[in-house]
């Protein structure tokens, strides 16, 4: 046993650490480190300089820019691309719809498509959740019929993250009503332009717009958009959750904000002293030090169980990572509340509408201090919540 | 970076896998119990013909040269099966003791004779006063024309009822709780002067309060005013090897409650099919594998050079472990409901140990506040 990298990785961490933190615009990562939010043109950005390097999208298939790279060089690209504060890929493009088309779609999807994707040049945002199908995806209402040549889309999607900017949805649509609920779902592709389509935003209780609803009213698509065959998208949307399970825990990212929590609470003056010097606070820090490096640890013996097992298989521990990581994440954000003490009240709408920027009062970091809080209630929410997490551990691995 | 164990350290795994599974039932363990001290002697033969009483010491005294790693696969076998062996007070803490402070000479003439089953070891170090603070020593030792004579009195000395050889901490030199001017004193368990009063723990091992007047020690390891951080050393070392019997521990009254939630049936169905019920043993099962995880961690930092990294990570094992033990350990009971209120069902038995492991050599608040004086852990 060695909890030690070999001298190879090292360098390989090196490198990426380099990279990011030279390439990468610092002002970007700047406000990813702060938790402020970014611009459309800033995500773009950061991806079009990751891509140029090969390093937007290494999960995927070689032939299409991916890397095949060891699970530890692919831990090691998700933590330090996080502790650089780089956003990164945009999840629904590399990690969701990119490794779907990738397996499942046509030659002429592949191409049309891929390239793209791994560009930012097509950004795409998610039709997966309805206001009837929550954690029970599987009950959505959305359907497409197949008029012709064209599928007919009618329906509504919600909680589509950062749809206001997207070009293309990947839509969960229901395409055999008469089956059985998981077997008549199909995984189609669908232009945002297309007539029909309206996208409503909805304001979240940090003030912030990420989320939207997406309504479809007699939407027409090609019959060629949909992905694989037809009534087979259940199955496309779960290999999705065997898909690039190292970055789920952000372990990368609440490294980088325990640093700067640590850094904020050594000049907030709190007394006669700094916040730091408050031993209920910095053994609540030293706390969710632990938790974090006890969650780190578990990444590691799941990667290292990884090796030399079939690639893209999900593992049911997995789910630890999603539940402790996102709770560590929650607790990150209570830490900088506590920081800012007063100075978490004012609330300052930006013209982003992410209420993130400076408002003038108190310190500059405490504008984010409480929409941070609010926004991260919703890390134990989506991506399966993590009462689902323990249903799947009930399940796959307590054999209840 | 590599979790897996060597082909020694395998076999070691599975031969003390196997001798638990095979010597330490729940009935056979409560025959040991009813031995006169209170763990089986025959059993303790038989772990020195197997190696494991030598296992982390070095060949040239009679043992395997393993380390770490090595004890950790014997604590946590030993926790799933509740050992009440002086595993932990002769090998860990007296051989520990004995290998970071002694000398050629010291190691040569009672290592070999540990690690073969012959000499039982105790440390004897808290005091009432000191509770957690090693440093805060007020048992006195005096340099007189005989050699250096002990007085004082220690507390809860572990296995310190069975022992031939004492190990003691006591004050030659500065204030109460000055980090120099502590010894570590060798002293035979039957020397006039020496008191020993016996009893059983909660847990089902073994204790004993000692009292030093004008006890003549036979010995002092390494230098008599400096042995503070080595015996810091060697405590870090046994934390670690705490932490991963309480993962042993834990991992088996996982085991037994979910296997029990499958077989009990009320309401006309096996409560396992009750979804409030999952969740809670989903819950044990996530802090049973956080603590894992941990207990790796710590294991490995416990044999770390630099001592305030060393320091810093077995704290933040042993708080995890603390924690993540207290809420198996209250959950096991719960899930079970009223048979694991009682003595003759299994599941309590872990629950009384893991509580004792989470007070031993500081508790969960006592390592927190040192891990949060410590600075950052990444």
């Amino acid at each position: 046993m060695d909890l030690n990298f070999t001298a190879e990785e090292l360098a390989f961490r090196d490198e990426l650490r380099r990279f990011f933190r030279t390439e990468i615009p610092e002002s970007i990562r700047n406000k990813v480190l702060d938790g402020q939010h970014l611009s459309k043109d800033e995500i773009v950005l950061q991806q079009r300089i990751l891509n140029k390097h090969g390093l937007a999208v290494p999960g995927w298939p070689v032939e299409w820019g991916g890397k095949d790279w060891t699970p530890v060089q692919r831990y090691f690209y998700s933590d330090e691309i996080q502790q650089a504060g780089v956003p990164g890929g945009l999840a629904f493009n590399t990690s969701m719809v990119g490794p779907v088309i990738a397996q499942f779609g046509s030659e002429e999807q592949k191409k049309k498509f891929l390239p793209a994707t791994a560009n930012l040049d097509i950004w795409w945002c998610q039709g997966f959740s309805e206001p009837g199908a929550g954690s029970d995806l599987a009950g959505l209402r959305t359907k497409a019929e197949l008029v012709g040549d064209e599928w007919v889309i009618n329906g509504q999607k919600t909680w589509t993250t950062l749809g206001q900017h997207a070009d293309w949805i990947f839509v969960l649509c229901r395409t055999d009503p008469a089956a059985k609920k998981q077997e008549g779902i199909s995984y189609i592709l669908c232009d945002m332009k297309t007539k029909g389509i309206t996208v409503r935003p909805i304001q979240t209780i940090d003030g912030g717009h990420e989320v939207n609803e997406v309504f479809f009213d007699d939407v027409r698509v090609p019959k060629d958009n949909i992905v694989g065959q037809p009534n087979k998208g259940w199955d496309y949307a779960k290999f999705l959750l065997g898909n690039e399970r190292t970055g789920i825990a952000q372990v990368g990212a609440s490294k980088a904000r325990l640093k700067r929590i640590r850094e904020l609470a050594s000049v907030e003056p709190a007394g006669e002293g700094r916040v730091i010097d408050d031993p209920k606070f910095s053994e609540k820090l030293a706390m969710v030090e632990i938790e974090l490096k006890a969650l780190e640890m578990t990444q590691m013996r799941i990667i290292a169980d990884e090796r030399g097992k079939a690639k893209g298989k999900p593992n049911p521990a997995s789910s630890i990572l999603k539940m402790k990581g996102s709770q560590i994440q929650q607790w990150t954000t209570e830490l900088v509340m506590e920081i800012a003490g007063p100075y978490v009240m004012p609330f300052a709408l930006s013209d982003e509408g992410s209420g993130r920027n400076e408002t003038g009062y108190g310190p500059e970091f405490a504008a984010a201090a409480a929409p941070a809080y609010f926004n991260k209630r919703k890390v134990s929410i989506y991506g399966g919540s993590n009462e689902i997490q323990r249903n799947i551990i009930a399940k796959a691995i307590l054999g209840f | 970076m590599d979790f897996d164990l060597s082909d020694d350290q395998r076999m070691l795994k599975d031969s003390v896998d196997r001798l638990i599974a095979d010597k330490y039932s729940f009935e056979q363990r409560k025959k040991y119990m009813a031995e006169p001290d209170g763990w089986s002697r025959e059993l303790w033969a038989q772990y020195a013909e197997l190696g494991l009483l030598g296992v982390s010491f070095p060949e040239a005294h009679g043992g395997f040269g393993g380390g770490p790693v090595e004890n950790m696969i014997v604590a946590e076998a030993f926790g799933k099966g509740l050992v009440l062996e002086p595993y932990f007070a002769t090998i860990v803490l007296g051989g520990g003791l004995i290998q970071a402070a002694g000398n050629d000479a010291q190691k040569a003439a009672m290592l070999p004779e540990i690690a073969a089953g012959t000499r039982l070891v105790a440390f004897a170090q808290v005091e009432r006063a000191s509770r957690y603070n090693l440093a805060d020593v007020q048992v006195t030792a005096t340099k007189t024309a005989e050699g250096w004579v002990l007085n004082g009195e220690k507390s809860v000395v572990l296995h310190g009822d069975c022992a031939d050889t004492l190990l003691v901490t006591a004050r030659t030199d500065g204030g109460r709780t000055d980090r120099n001017g502590i010894g570590l004193f060798v002293v035979a368990a039957n020397a006039a002067g020496v008191t020993r009063q016996g009893y059983r723990t909660q847990d089902g091992c073994r204790a004993a309060e000692i009292s030093f007047a004008n006890a003549l020690a036979a010995d002092v390891l390494g230098d008599p005013a400096g042995a503070l951080p080595l015996v810091e050393q060697v405590v870090d070392q046994a934390i670690a090897v705490l932490c991963a019997e309480a993962v042993g521990l834990m991992g088996e009254m996982h085991t037994i409650t979910v296997d029990y939630m499958k077989q009990r049936k009320q309401f006309g169905v096996s409560i396992s099919q009750f979804q409030v019920l999952q969740h809670r043993a989903v819950d044990m099962f996530v802090a049973v594998e956080q603590s894992r995880s941990m207990s790796l961690f710590g294991t490995v930092m416990s044999a770390d050079p630099d001592a305030k990294a060393r320091s810093r990570a077995v704290s933040a094992t042993k708080v995890q472990i603390g924690k993540a033990g207290k809420l198996v350990g209250e959950e096991a009971v719960q899930l079970h409901g009223g048979i694991a209120m009682t003595m003759e069902y299994k599941v309590g038995h872990y629950f009384k140990r893991m509580t004792m492991i989470e007070q031993m050599f500081g508790n969960t608040d006592a390592h927190l506040a040192k891990v949060a004086g410590a600075g950052s852990l990444f």
